[in-house]
């Protein structure tokens, strides 16, 4: 059985990196930014420069390369799925044929559009995760929807509500994890059989862990209430938000390079195929 | 020495809703300033609901509980009460609200609305106090049991309370851990912090000035450390201390010189006076 060793899914990295140092509300931009930059790349040349791109900014935040990859391991059914679909139901011109099964050119074209966009999506936000403590995450969350407030938008609970989410994430693969040794040692046997079985034997992991985590919340409910939160109060903040040059010097450099991107796409990649 | 009372509950009661018996039947006791009291008692005898009551966090359902003067049935000075007395539970990943050592620090001064310049000297003072000021940047979930522990009681610390309630904050931690978190404990009290430790261990209970034995949600037993190690732990079934009981168990097989056994009582006796 293999356990929830080694996933990081969402999971922030401490660190004194260029981009720890970048203001959050700078980060959740620049991601945005860069999400909508990957959907107007669609050549095999355009993806080379943004994996380019994400080593330079693996470099910039001093996580290695492996780190982040692996972080989109969760994700790869995802994008196995939505390459297969992909290859399977776009219609166009046919290259192959077995029985039902009809790959088509223009199918295999997209499956690599989209699996490509996926998986440095997903490498993206994982960036904007371990380089961004969860408090500050929210903090900058907050602030962005600060505006939101005037007509009722509950933005800073929102946020505590995100840090606690984040938060939470290491506590449920720690607990999944016990909880499925716990099993396999009193003879749990979560690897054979038919999906549905094994979906079934899911259930005695999925039962404590449930309980587990509800209570585990409650707990720190409590904790919190003794630390004198209180729901919509005013909080101030150890680091308080400062959006500085270097937060405009990062979004400026991340849009040029989109704009360079989609250049090089509009112009000298225009009868490139893929 | 006429100290000014923190705690007095007169007559407390407290049932949790849906429960069969109450979990406080009328309890009465008195904390002053700067004591070290240990609440002792088997699982199930109130202790726990009885450090809710002291934190505002449950309301008795009969009597009154008094913090520094403040009813805490006294909606208005829940805040008061809250800052003025800090709690640490058992499990130091329930009290844990953020992902990085400072900012969980940081949570308690920030619900108050201090300006973060002020948050960051209480930061500073409550990781060093802790033994973690070199963990500052670190993961809170990559901390050792030990360190964890140490982070709650900075949190707690960090409120700069009267008094500090400790729900069996030692059960978790290896004899190294516990060592250093009860010298800590020690700097606290030298420093006129009242501190209330909810204890099943007896060689903590030695530390304290004084012992309160808590049964079926009354105090039955009141006094001195040397008076409940004199005796009175045999009549509540407590074991004695390991050391004691090392001590006894040496010197029944003869591998001690001399063959009478000491009095305890008058030994701690001897140990609170020096």
């Amino acid at each position: 059985m293999q356990f929830l060793s080694g996933i990081s899914l969402g999971q922030f990295i401490p660190g004194e990196s260029f981009l720890h140092g970048l203001d959050p509300r700078c980060k959740i931009i620049s991601t945005f930014i860069l999400l909508s930059g990957l959907f107007m790349a669609s050549k095999a040349p355009d993806f080379a420069l943004w994996a380019i791109f994400l080593v330079c900014l693996s470099a910039m935040s001093r996580i290695p390369l492996g780190t982040i990859l692996k972080s989109a391991r969760p994700v790869l059914f995802l994008v196995a799925i939505t390459v297969l679909l992909n290859i399977f139901w776009t219609p166009g011109r046919e290259v192959f044929r077995a029985g039902f099964l009809r790959v088509t050119a223009e199918g295999l074209v997209m499956a690599f559009e989209m699996g490509m966009r996926l998986f440095f999506l997903v490498s993206f936000a994982s960036m904007l995760m371990m380089t961004t403590s969860p408090m500050a995450f929210s903090d900058g969350l907050e602030r962005l929807f600060s505006p939101l407030a005037k007509v009722g938008f509950p933005a800073s609970e929102m946020a505590v509500m995100m840090t606690i989410a984040l938060r939470f994430i290491p506590t449920l693969f720690e607990e999944t994890d016990r909880i499925l040794k716990a099993q396999v040692s009193r003879g749990a046997d979560f690897d054979s059989g038919g999906l549905l079985k094994r979906a079934r034997s899911f259930i005695p992991v999925l039962v404590p862990l449930f309980i587990l985590v509800f209570k585990r919340a409650e707990n720190l409910a409590i904790a919190m209430e003794s630390r004198c939160y209180v729901p919509g109060a005013r909080r101030t903040r150890l680091n308080p938000l400062a959006w500085g040059r270097r937060d405009t010097g990062a979004v400026s450099g991340l849009v040029a390079f989109i704009s360079l991107v989609v250049l090089l796409d509009r112009t000298f990649l225009r009868h490139f195929s893929l | 020495m006429n100290r000014k009372p923190i705690f007095s509950l007169r007559g407390v009661e407290y049932a949790y809703p849906g429960a069969p018996s109450r979990a406080l039947c009328g309890l009465d006791l008195e904390i002053a300033e700067g004591e070290w009291v240990a609440l002792v008692g088997a699982n199930g005898s109130g202790k726990s609901t009885l450090a809710k009551i002291c934190n505002a966090l449950l309301t008795p359902t009969q009597g009154d509980c008094f913090v520094m003067g403040r009813n805490t049935r006294d909606e208005t000075c829940v805040p008061d009460i809250r800052r003025a007395v800090s709690l640490v539970f058992q499990n130091p990943e329930d009290q844990i609200v953020a992902s990085v050592v400072e900012e969980d620090v940081a949570f308690g001064p920030e619900n108050l609305g201090l300006p973060s310049h002020e948050i960051r000297v209480r930061v500073d003072r409550a990781l060093e106090m802790a033994g973690l000021a070199s963990c500052r940047l670190k993961g809170s979930f990559s901390l050792s049991g030990g360190q964890k522990q140490r982070l709650a009681l900075a949190g707690a610390l960090a409120m700069q309370p009267a008094a500090l309630i400790l729900d069996e904050s030692t059960s978790m931690l290896d004899p190294e851990g516990r060592q250093s978190f009860l010298s800590c404990l020690g700097s606290l009290k030298s420093a006129g912090m009242t501190i209330v430790q909810i204890t099943h261990r007896m060689e903590e209970a030695i530390q304290s000035d004084r012992v309160v034995v808590i049964d079926s949600g009354r105090s039955v037993w009141d006094g001195t450390p040397g008076d409940f190690f004199g005796g009175a732990y045999v009549r509540w079934n407590f074991e004695e201390p390991p050391d004691v009981s090392l001590y006894r168990e040496l010197l029944s097989r003869g591998l001690l010189p001399d063959g009478t056994l000491p009095d305890v009582g008058a030994m701690l006796d001897a140990l609170c006076l020096s």
